[in-house]
């Protein structure tokens, strides 16, 4: 009894050490930028610089369309495959479960062969293109997590009898999906938000190889060329993750709170 | 003409036929149940009349008009849910309102309405609480203004009640009928509870495996049940086997017993097997009782339940429950006691199966 528990603590104590050594590392590291004493002065060089404005707001405005898109998307899959095609749920999230398996180098490189300039569907022949390609690759990447967080919120209400409720009550489906089914799977689609929100801000691959000015690409900018920045960079990109995180975590607690009871 | 009629309705899922040829008038204004066994197709045939199933053969008309057709959302009808089903995302009024709201009333008239309905199940101080907020019961009667709000022509209720405690089971389900009375509208209401089923309805349809076996008014149903499995399953009625002695006079064996009934049984041949159904109040065991018909067995067991004594007495092989008011010079009958029970041959009901 009094082993395991010796044990017990000693994981912990071990992982913690793992998870938390190398991050108290960076950040003392993006402390040190003005010699012989602590500063935020490579925090002050980040976020003064022009180019991470331009590649952050950028990306936030790539997660947002991501998140906008992607859940009018996943919602009413969701949703119908709850209500009219339980059969075809192994199937569906099968499909969803695809971007966890197939490497993102991959699935940009079936888009570049897939919608060239010179391809029938020339998405990449624009910037405007571009960006709507890169909107469709970040849907993807995050489809697993959004159709996850959505689908476990709808199993929290009853999605067939609301919606039958709703009908014979005179609705018709948009008014049952916006009104009636959206709302009460708002912490689902929050979560999923959030979690879609982090993974964009940071991702390089589809980025990098669409050339787009994002802020994954811009990272790793900074980090080949300077010192105390990267650091920075990532004490923040981990802020932002875990602000993420966090959020999460408050709506999932809010969502169980308004639950209707049995 | 039937203000809600269901004709040669029978449904199928795949190979499995659930409703066979279910056919049913309600006049306006009525207050039916569809009483029946968990699966026997109560929701079903509910569920059809709503527009939520299509009839697999048969039509259904409210108000002269075929609805057969008809999407949910074109029917005017209310329903009520055995999981209330209120949107968790609305607050009582909000979702009392929803049914207006989508018909496009003015703002002005829903309020009024929704204000109306919340008075109806006294629930007003409550309009700005959500449905988390609120205990079982109110949510259902919620549920109810939430369907009666629109004015539909039909209200259905698939076992609204079989989610709450037994005494809330009771005050809300006459506050159900005081309400349907107060509207006067035309209601069909699912339970699997016979009691529920007797206490509140105009007429009772007896549903056994996808069938109506009986339609009738309480009354009707359990003193006059017309097979074997209404008479079980509504009341505690006695199902006693007997063999026909002789079809014209009417006699019986019971165990070495002979009895005459008063029904006819001249369409019998002597020997033939026959179940009798006797209602445990009928009778009595005192020897001054008056009645007809006796029979003699022995006590097997005798309970005190409160309000009555339930006596169970074996004759020649049919145990007989027999139930009579407790009071306070009542002497216990003791079991392997030779008791005789008197009734009045008319109490004894031929029961086809
Ligand atoms: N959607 C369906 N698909 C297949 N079978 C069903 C479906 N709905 C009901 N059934 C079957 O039909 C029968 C009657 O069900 P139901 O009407 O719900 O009974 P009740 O409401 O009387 O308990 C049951 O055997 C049930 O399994
Ligand atoms: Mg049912």
């Amino acid at each position: 009894m009094k082993m395991s528990k010796f044990f017990a603590w000693l994981a912990i104590a071990v992982g913690v050490t793992y998870f938390f050594v190398p991050l108290l590392g960076t950040f003392e590291f993006s402390l040190r930028m003005r010699r012989g004493e602590y500063s935020l002065d490579a925090y002050g060089s980040v976020f003064s610089d022009i180019q991470f404005q331009q590649t952050f707001g950028f990306s936030i405005l790539m997660a947002l369309f991501t998140i906008a898109f992607g859940m009018l998307l996943v919602v009413p899959t969701a949703y119908w495959v709850r209500l009219r095609l339980p059969q075809m749920r192994p199937f569906v999230e099968f499909v969803t479960l695809m971007p966890l398996v197939i490497p993102a180098i991959v699935i940009v490189f079936g888009y570049l062969r897939l919608y060239n300039s010179s391809s029938y569907i020339p998405f990449t022949g624009s910037v405007l293109g571009t960006n709507i390609l890169l909107v469709m690759s970040y849907i993807t990447l995050s489809l697993p997590y959004m159709y996850r967080s959505v689908d476990t919120a709808m199993r929290t209400i009853d999605v067939r009898t609301l919606t039958e409720a709703a009908e014979i009550l005179g609705a018709k489906w948009p008014t049952i999906l916006f009104k009636c089914i959206f709302p009460n799977v708002m912490s689902g689609v929050l979560s999923g938000a959030f979690i879609t929100f982090a993974i964009v801000i940071g991702e390089f691959t589809m980025a990098a190889l669409l050339n787009r000015p994002a802020f994954g690409p811009y990272l790793q900018l900074v980090g080949a060329n300077k010192a105390y920045e990267p650091s920075a960079l990532a004490i923040i990109a981990f802020a932002i993750t875990w602000l993420s995180m966090g959020l999460i975590q408050l709506v999932s607690r809010f969502g169980k709170l308004t639950q209707s009871r049995p | 003409m039937p203000f809600l009629a269901l004709a040669n309705i029978k449904k199928s899922f795949g190979q499995t036929q659930v409703v066979h040829d279910f056919n049913m008038s309600i006049e306006k204004g009525e207050f039916i149940s569809f009483l029946g066994p968990s699966g026997c197709g109560k929701t079903t045939v509910l569920r059809m009349i709503a527009g939520f199933e299509p009839p697999s053969a048969g039509t259904i008309h409210i108000d002269g008009k075929d609805q057969t057709r008809l999407k949910p959302n074109q029917r005017n009808i209310g329903m009520v849910f055995q999981a209330y089903a209120l949107f968790p995302n609305m607050t009582v009024f909000d979702n009392v309102a929803f049914g207006l709201k989508v018909a496009g009333q003015p703002k002005a008239e829903i309020e009024k309405r929704v204000k109306e309905m919340l008075k109806l199940i006294h629930l007003e101080h409550l309009a700005d609480r959500y449905p988390y907020q609120m205990s079982g019961g109110q949510q259902q009667r919620v549920a109810l203004a939430r369907a009666l709000a629109p004015k539909p022509q039909v209200l259905l209720l698939d076992e609204p009640l079989s989610a709450l405690d037994a005494k809330i089971r009771v005050s809300l389900r006459e506050e159900i009928r005081m309400i349907q009375r107060q509207l006067g509208i035309t209601t069909v209401f699912v339970t699997h509870d016979q009691e529920e089923a007797l206490s509140i309805s105009d007429r009772i349809v007896v549903m056994n495996a996808g069938r109506a076996d009986q339609i009738g008014s309480p009354s009707d149903i359990y003193n006059r049940p017309a097979t074997r499995f209404v008479a079980s399953f509504v009341g505690t009625l006695n199902i006693i086997e007997a063999t026909v002695i002789d079809p014209a006079n009417g006699s019986v064996m019971i165990g070495d017993q002979s009895v005459t009934l008063r029904e006819s049984i001249a369409d019998k041949s002597g020997g033939e097997k026959l179940s009798l159904a006797l209602r445990p109040e009928a009778g009595s065991l005192a020897e001054s009782a008056k009645g007809d018909t006796a029979l003699t067995g022995k006590v097997v067991s005798a309970n005190f339940l409160g309000s009555v004594v339930r006596t169970r007495i074996n004759v020649g092989g049919n145990i007989i429950s027999f139930d009579m008011f407790n009071s306070p010079d009542l002497v216990m009958p003791a079991p392997d006691e030779i008791v005789t029970l008197r009734f009045s041959a008319g109490d004894l009901l031929i029961i086809r199966d």
